[in-house]
């Protein structure tokens, strides 16, 4: 759908393509180098009569970055002209790590952040456990050793694993398959 | 004074308000824009029942776990809990969120009026109207062992129920089951190394795992009064105990009957603590 919004400085241009433009320059406030279209939190924008209307999806349910997202999201597509925003939360399907685009991968990756493996796929029925025998194979972005070990599925944000290198002895990060 | 040079201005100019004076508050509705609608066949008084129910065990675990900030025996074992305690928190905010989106009539009347209704069933109700199991309630007392013997406990039989949970008839159930399975699984890995580590460690830290699991097993037969996930559970259990050289303790009838509002007396004073700020100063925002 294209309609023609009102801007607030009085020209009647805009169209949804523009609108969605804006939104999918917002930055992550976690990951500042992704987008939130990289990071596959984007779920759609639509326009509505007047309204600008943006789907995003949280990665963990205790994001805090949602409200962050919201208000950064408001801000932009204000400053862009649009006057009447509304940023709704879309919860299904949940957000998986196969979601980040190839572009978010490849930045993840530039800034020394090792870009997630596929997610698994989990059979119907419970959940096995893997007591650790699962964990893949990581190489250090410092040095490229596959000698690397896993300290934490925990690290500085709940998307985030911590590894260390046994070659170069640096601590690196990975966005954990989720 | 710029308002360069001062944090807070510039946070709070920087992303327009008052409430956005740190990353993270200024909160807002956790299910913002997504359909409420009860569908035909769910009764909302149960879903709220169920939801509410959930949400607390959730919400008690996590304020358990975050006292383990500046506590664990390393650094990383602090930023896991606490990563773990914030997918909780999430989870119980979903929950709390949509069990009053669908009754309504669950909102505490004292409270405020300006305030979510999740904050208004956290902070205003008194411990004999929480719903949430006695083995999320209970007190690890800075012990290790304790706390990891509980989560481990505690997530093994949440991931099974959620996994259930995302075939719900109420299709924002089912979201909030499906996104917690995730990172469920994920907790269940962590309480399970430790366990193993631990049991299948040295004879001292072996006798203070097993103590651990004897000390929170009577919270064990509450669990499966109201879901039908006992299989599962004693599978996974059986696997991580044979790892960890743990004895699987003797049945014992259960204690507690936290779904029926009868808690231990670890509730009251958790709560009382949770609860202080926003009762001290009911017109309070953050």
């Amino acid at each position: 759908m294209v309609s023609t919004l009102s801007r607030s400085g009085g020209h009647m241009v805009s169209t949804l393509s523009d609108a969605r433009a804006v939104a999918e320059e917002v930055t992550d406030p976690e990951l500042p180098m992704l987008t939130l279209h990289d990071l596959g939190v984007l779920r759609g924008v639509r326009v509505e009569g007047e309204r600008v209307v943006v789907d995003i999806t949280p990665t963990y349910s205790g994001c805090p970055a949602m409200a962050e997202m919201r208000a950064d999201l408001i801000t932009r597509l204000r400053a862009a002209g649009y006057r009447d925003v509304d940023v709704r939360t879309a919860l299904s399907p949940p957000w998986t790590t196969d979601d980040i685009t190839a572009r978010g991968r490849r930045l993840l990756a530039e800034h020394g952040i090792v870009p997630p493996g596929p997610a698994p796929r989990r059979a119907p029925g419970p959940v096995p456990l893997s007591l650790g025998r699962t964990a893949p194979a990581v190489s250090c972005p410092q040095c490229g050793s596959a000698g690397t070990e896993l300290v934490s599925q925990f690290g500085a944000t709940s998307c985030k694993a911590l590894y260390r290198c046994t070659t170069c002895r640096e601590p690196f990060e990975q966005v954990k398959a989720h | 004074m710029h308002e360069d040079e001062n944090a807070y201005e510039s946070l709070s100019v920087a992303h327009g308000g008052e409430e956005r004076w740190a990353f993270g508050t200024g909160f807002d509705d956790p299910l913002a824009g997504v359909d409420a609608a009860i569908i035909d066949g769910v009764d909302p008084a149960a879903l709220g029942r169920e939801c509410v129910a959930l949400g607390d065990d959730a919400l008690l675990v996590s304020q358990r776990l975050a006292a383990w900030c500046s506590n664990a025996p390393e650094l990383e074992d602090e930023v896991a809990l606490a990563n773990i305690a914030l997918d909780l928190l999430g989870q119980a905010r979903l929950l709390l969120t949509r069990a009053a989106r669908a009754d309504p009539g669950l909102r505490p009347p004292d409270a405020p009026a300006h305030i979510p209704a999740e904050d208004a069933l956290v902070y205003f109700r008194d411990a004999s109207a929480f719903r949430n199991v006695c083995l999320a309630e209970l007190d690890d007392a800075g012990d290790f062992a304790t706390a990891i013997a509980r989560l481990l406990l505690f997530v093994t039989w949440r991931l099974a129920v959620m996994g259930g949970l995302t075939a719900s008839a109420d299709p924002v159930l089912a979201a909030i089951a499906a996104k917690g399975v995730t990172e469920l699984t994920y907790h269940r890995e962590y309480a399970a190394g430790w366990t193993v580590r631990l049991g299948d460690g040295t004879d001292y830290s072996r006798g203070r795992m097993q103590a651990a699991l004897d000390r929170v097993w009577p919270y064990v037969d509450e669990l499966f009064a109201a879901a039908d996930v006992r299989a599962e559970f004693d599978d996974i259990l059986a696997q991580v105990l044979a790892a960890a050289t743990l004895t699987r303790p003797s049945p014992v009838a259960a204690l507690g009957a936290g779904r029926r509002g009868e808690h231990t007396g670890a509730l009251a004073p958790l709560l009382e603590d949770l609860q202080s700020v926003a009762r001290a100063d009911p017109a309070a925002t953050w």
